[in-house]
C-alpha cells in the first residue's frame, strides 16, 4: 500500500510537472509575442507569432462558426476514407504478398518503384486523374497510409516464427486454417502498428493536399482544415493560422488515441496483465 | 501441490484405451546438411526403434544430431539416406500420428490457454462435447484450470510447458514426440514438470519419444534409455530403465536401480566425450573434467585435477 500511494503521488507529481511545462511555455510565448507591445523590443520568430491569448479569442469566436466545423469535418472525412480505403486495399494485399511467392514476385518491384514517391508529387497528377477534387485529395491520402500498412504486413506476416506453422501443421490444420487462426491473428500487431503510423501521415498529406488544392470547389467541397490555415494565411488573419494548426494536432491525437484503443482491443494477449 | 497428489490416485495404466500403435522404425539414417566440401554429416547410418507404449529417451551430448533426428522423425526433412517407418509406413512428411513439442514454447500467443488446447481439434473440425471436456480435464490435470483464460505471456514458463503438454496430448497422437521441453525451467519447476509429465505417461501409455541432455531427468522418465554418440550420429547403447511406475521424486533418486543405471550412461557418455575432446571439442571438456572429478581422477583429459 505504501508503494501505491508512492506510485500515486508520482503519477500526480508528473501531471503536476506537466501543466506547469505547458504553463510555462505559454507564458514565454506570450512574453515573446507581446514583447513589441510591452517592451519595443520584437524578438525575432517568436516575436511575429500572435500571442496565446490572442489565439484563444480567435478560436473562441470562431467556436461558433459552421464553416470552421465543417473545415474540421471535410478533413476527418478525407483522412477516414483514405485511411480506410489503404486499409481495404493494403492488408489483404501484404497478406498476399506474404503468403505467395508468385504474387509477391510480380507485385514487389512495383510497389518498390512508387513507394520512394511522396504522396504530395501525386496532387498534380491526382487532381487530372480523378473526376472530382474530393476523390483526388482521398487518393492522397490513401497513397500516405497505403505504402506503410503493406509494408508492416508484409514484414509482420513474413516474420511469424516457423515453429507455429509446424505446430499447426503437425496437429491438422488445413492451409486455410493455418492462414485463419496463425497467420492473421500473428500480423495483427504489425497491422495495429503500420495503421497508427499511416494515420499520423494521413493527416500530414490532408493538410497540405487541401492546401495545394485549394477550396475551389463547387457546392461546399474544397475546404478543410488544410485550406483553412491557407486562407487564413492569405487572409492575413494569423491568429487563424496558429487556431487551425492546433486544431489539426487536436484531431491527429484523437485519431492516434481512438486507434490504440482498438488495436489493443484487437490484440488482447499485447495487454499487461 | 495438491493436484499431483491426486495424480498418483489416478494413475493407473487405463488398459481399456491404450493405443497399441507407434512402432518407429529407424534403419541405416544418415542426413548430410550442405554439399561437396562444406557437407556436414549429422547422422551416419542411424539405427534404432522406438517400442511401442514405451516412453523412450535419447540422450546425447549436445550438437550430437538429436534435433536433426526429431525434425526427421516429424516429417519437416528428409533423411539422405536410409528410412524411417511408423507401424510398418514410411514417414514422408509431418502427419496427425506424430506430434512434435518444441524445445521453447510454441504455444499461440494469441490464443488462451484453453484456446490453445483446443486448436487441434477445431483445425480438425471436431469442436465436440468430447473433446471440449478433454480439454477440461487436461487443463485439470496439468494444473492450469485457474489459468484457462491467460495468455501464454501471462503464464510461468513451467505453466506455459505445460499447457504445451496438453495441447498435444488432446490430439491424441500415435506418438508424442518431445524436444527437450524442459530446458531452461529452473530446478524446482523442472521437477514439477517431471511429475506432471510422467504422470500423463502413465495414464495413457502412449508410445513417447523424449529427448534430452539431462541425465537425471533421462532416468527419471525413461523406460528405454537410447545414448547417442557424437556427431555423426549413432545410438551407441540402449538401457531399459525398469523402475517401478508410478514414479516420484521422493524416492526414484535414492533407489539402488537408479544409480546404477545412471552410472552406466554416465560411463557411455564419458567415452563419447572423451572421444570428441581428443578430436579437438572444447565443448566435451567440461564434461570430462566434470566426469573425472566425480569418479575419483580416472579421466585423462581432466588437466586441471584438485591438488
Amino acid at each position: 500500500m505504501n508503494i501505491k500511494r508512492f506510485r500515486k503521488e508520482l503519477f500526480s507529481r508528473s501531471k503536476l510537472r506537466a501543466i506547469i511545462a505547458i504553463f510555462v511555455f505559454l507564458a514565454l510565448w506570450e512574453l515573446g509575442s507581446r514583447s513589441n507591445e510591452w517592451f519595443g523590443f520584437t524578438p525575432p520568430w517568436i516575436g511575429h507569432v500572435p500571442a496565446p491569448t490572442a489565439v484563444l479569442v480567435a478560436w473562441y469566436a470562431l467556436l461558433g462558426d459552421p464553416g470552421y466545423w465543417q473545415s474540421w469535418y471535410l478533413s476527418t472525412l478525407r483522412v477516414l476514407a483514405g485511411f480506410f480505403a489503404a486499409m481495404l486495399i493494403g492488408i489483404p494485399l501484404g497478406l498476399f504478398m506474404a503468403v505467395n511467392k508468385t504474387f509477391n514476385g510480380i507485385v514487389f518491384p512495383a510497389f518498390e518503384i512508387l513507394r520512394p514517391i511522396p504522396p504530395l508529387a501525386w496532387v498534380p497528377a491526382s487532381i487530372i486523374f480523378w473526376p472530382t477534387q474530393e476523390l483526388s485529395i482521398a487518393f492522397v491520402t490513401f497513397l500516405g497510409a497505403f505504402y506503410t500498412i503493406v509494408i508492416n504486413v508484409v514484414g509482420g506476416a513474413k516474420s511469424i516464427d516457423v515453429r507455429f506453422f509446424q505446430s499447426a501443421q503437425s496437429m491438422g490444420s488445413s492451409q486455410w486454417d493455418v492462414f485463419r487462426r496463425v497467420v492473421l491473428p500473428a500480423t495483427l500487431p504489425s497491422i495495429v502498428v503500420g495503421s497508427a503510423v499511416g494515420m499520423g501521415i494521413t493527416w500530414e498529406v490532408v493538410v497540405a493536399a487541401e492546401m495545394i488544392s485549394g477550396g475551389g470547389g463547387e457546392s461546399g467541397s474544397g475546404g478543410g482544415l488544410g485550406f483553412f490555415i491557407w486562407n487564413s494565411y492569405v487572409g492575413g488573419s494569423y491568429e487563424q493560422i496558429v487556431v487551425g494548426m492546433i486544431s489539426i494536432g487536436i484531431a491527429g491525437f484523437i485519431c492516434s488515441e481512438l486507434l490504440r484503443k482498438l488495436g489493443s482491443f484487437f490484440t488482447p494477449w499485447l495487454r499487461k496483465r | 501441490m495438491n493436484d499431483i497428489t491426486q495424480n498418483q490416485s489416478t494413475a493407473t495404466p487405463s488398459s481399456v484405451n491404450l493405443k497399441k500403435v507407434g512402432e518407429i522404425k529407424v534403419t541405416n539414417v544418415s542426413k548430410t546438411y550442405g554439399a561437396a566440401l562444406f557437407a556436414k554429416e549429422v547422422l551416419k547410418n542411424c539405427s534404432f526403434t522406438i517400442e511401442r507404449n514405451k516412453l523412450t529417451v535419447m540422450i546425447g551430448p549436445s550438437g550430437c544430431g538429436k534435433s536433426t533426428l526429431i525434425r526427421l522423425l516429424a516429417g519437416f526433412e528428409k533423411p539422405s539416406s536410409g528410412t524411417i517407418e511408423i507401424d510398418g509406413k514410411r514417414i514422408t512428411g509431418p502427419g496427425r500420428d506424430r506430434l512434435v513439442v518444441f524445445q521453447e514454447s510454441a504455444l499461440f500467443p494469441w490464443m488462451t490457454s484453453h484456446d490453445n488446447i483446443m486448436y487441434g481439434p477445431k483445425a480438425r473440425g471436431e469442436n465436440t462435447q468430447k473433446n471440449r471436456d478433454q480439454a477440461e480435464y487436461l487443463l485439470e490435470k496439468v494444473g492450469l484450470s485457474a489459468f484457462r483464460e491467460k495468455y501464454p505471456p501471462q503464464l510461468s514458463g513451467g505453466m506455459q510447458r505445460r499447457a504445451e503438454l496438453a495441447r498435444a496430448m488432446i490430439n491424441n497422437p500415435d506418438v508424442m514426440i518431445l524436444d527437450e521441453p524442459f530446458r531452461g525451467l529452473d530446478c524446482m519447476s523442472k521437477e514439477l514438470m517431471w511429475e506432471y509429465y510422467s504422470g500423463l505417461y502413465e495414464e495413457s501409455r502412449r508410445t513417447n519419444f523424449f529427448v534430452t541432455t539431462d541425465i537425471d531427468e533421462a532416468i527419471f522418465l525413461a523406460d528405454r534409455l537410447l545414448i547417442m554418440s557424437n556427431i555423426p550420429g549413432q545410438v551407441r547403447a540402449a538401457i531399459e530403465v525398469d523402475l517401478p511406475r508410478p514414479r516420484r521424486l521422493a524416492f526414484v533418486f535414492d533407489d539402488d536401480r537408479a544409480i546404477a543405471v545412471k552410472m552406466e550412461a554416465l560411463a557411455i557418455l564419458h567415452q563419447e566425450a572423451m572421444k570428441s575432446f581428443s578430436g579437438g571439442s572444447k565443448a566435451a571438456a567440461d564434461f570430462v573434467e566434470a566426469y573425472s572429478k566425480r569418479s575419483g581422477g580416472n579421466g585423462t583429459a581432466g588437466s586441471k585435477e584438485p591438488a
